[in-house]
């Protein structure tokens, strides 16, 4: 009775962990790999992170302002593929593509008139992959200037 | 013999257990690498199967953002707005605060007020609205928000606007990173609406009967349409949570008057400076407001404002 009263206990604990433990490393990968890369634009101190799946997508919905300078980065946890991005603008038109600008991890720009954008996410399966997909944590996280 | 096996099956077990919990107390390690960023990212990766791979592919995650605190006071800073004490929330209010709804609205109304503060170098105000805020994390039982660590290194660094902006947007992130991986989001929500609701106050109040025309703060406060969906949105995430439902409430009622104020843009062009790598997204708009409907939103704002505050 004792056996099975630990045995259940530990499954939980392991099967309660898992997640809340990939969470909490994609908080810690988020605050120190890509906040960082923000500078010397400013985190608007915002939290955007997710755990994604090769072939998985996003996709993040935000106002940016005129007369404010942004840098968007979209940075993935180095067991994924480099990470794709797109931002959209309220028409469909893309702005901008990182695959025409070498995987690039993040973009500044600068606006004339206030816009809502869309950053488009995705998490490409590699070339030639045979084996499972993996997952890694994915943040988008934005830093802005004064125009 | 018997009871040598039923020991060792114990410890067997014992130390499964053990393992289990250890798992859940420390984090995976593994191989580094720089993919962007500035650093360099921790691996942590599992292994998913087939049928769940093809179960996400058809499910797209969806994030919306709201202006932060810190990024809600710049913009009210860089439109022209002029530092005045009397419009933030009194810190003696903050003793009134009990529920969770009123400590999350006012844990984002206090860090507009801190941010705001601090982007003028109001160090005083800066020093007593970074206590309240954390009065309002520790209501929520937001750990290590704002510790006393915290407090420290702005006291060290008060006359040094840099830091400070940095060490709010640290106390944001830490805020808003809680909240969601606890699924507390509706908390991280009402926050966020708080914080873009003394915004508006701000502004609102800031512009009172001074022209509308060419008013880069009238701008900014129409502006905020853009973002009303988004908020919905946001609130519409979680439909069970009455504190959601009832902020929901307050800012459709804020849509009615927004949706008075036309906003016409013209197509966006992407021009990109190769000196810089800035991209200039060239684009006209055209914001139509009249004297009548701002005075309507100065009003339901200041009364949503007030219900939240008081």
């Amino acid at each position: 009775m004792m056996k099975k009263g630990i045995l259940f206990i530990s499954i939980l604990a392991l099967v309660i962990s898992i997640p809340v433990n990939l969470n909490a490393q994609c908080k810690q990968f988020a605050k120190k790999s890509c906040k960082s890369g923000l500078a010397p634009y400013q985190h608007d101190g915002n939290y955007h992170a997710a755990l994604l799946i090769e072939g998985e997508e996003a996709e993040l919905y935000k106002t940016f302002y005129s007369d404010t300078d942004y840098r968007v980065g979209v940075c993935g946890a180095n067991n994924l593929a480099y990470i794709e991005f797109k931002v959209v603008d309220s028409n469909g038109k893309v702005l901008y593509d990182n695959k025409l600008h070498d995987s690039e991890w993040k973009w500044d720009f600068k606006l004339e008139s206030s816009q809502q954008l869309k950053i488009v996410v995705k998490v490409p399966v590699p070339d030639g992959q045979v084996e499972e997909p993996r997952e890694g944590c994915v943040a988008i996280m934005f830093g802005f200037k004064e125009g | 013999m018997n009871y040598k096996l039923m020991q060792s099956g114990k410890i067997t077990l014992l130390l499964f257990a053990f393992l289990g919990l250890l798992m859940a107390g420390c984090n995976r390690s593994g191989s580094k690498a720089d993919k962007g960023g500035n650093g360099e990212f921790d691996v942590f990766e599992s292994q998913v199967g087939q049928e769940t791979q093809e179960k996400l592919n058809t499910a797209k995650r969806i994030f919306y953002s709201l202006p932060s605190p810190l990024e809600t006071a710049m913009l009210i800073k860089n439109a022209g707005a002029t530092y005045q004490e009397s419009l933030l929330n009194p810190v003696d209010n903050s003793s009134k605060y009990i529920t969770n709804k009123s400590m999350a609205l006012n844990l984002g109304i206090y860090t507009t007020d801190l941010s705001f503060a601090s982007l003028f170098d109001q160090t005083q105000a800066t020093l007593v609205y970074i206590e309240v805020a954390k009065k309002m994390a520790d209501g929520l039982n937001i750990l290590d928000a704002i510790d006393e660590e915290t407090i420290e290194r702005l006291e060290a660094n008060i006359n040094n606007r840099d830091i400070i902006i940095d060490i709010i947007s640290e106390t944001l992130l830490n805020s808003s990173s809680f909240l969601k991986e606890n699924g507390l989001e509706a908390t991280a929500t009402i926050v966020l609406v708080g914080g873009w609701m003394e915004g508006l106050y701000i502004a609102t109040n800031l512009v009172g009967n001074s022209p509308l025309q060419d008013n880069k703060l009238v701008e900014r406060i129409a502006d905020q349409k853009l973002s009303l969906d988004i908020m919905i949105n946001l609130l519409n995430e979680t439909p069970d949570d009455a504190d959601a439902r009832a902020v929901l409430a307050d800012v459709m009622e804020l849509k009615k008057i927004f949706e008075k104020i036309t906003i016409t843009q013209s197509e966006v062009t992407p021009v990109e400076d190769p000196e810089s790598n800035i991209t200039l997204l060239k684009s006209e708009s055209t914001i139509n407001i009249t004297r009548d409907v701002f005075n309507e939103l100065s009003s339901k704002v200041k009364e949503i404002r007030s219900s939240y505050i008081s």
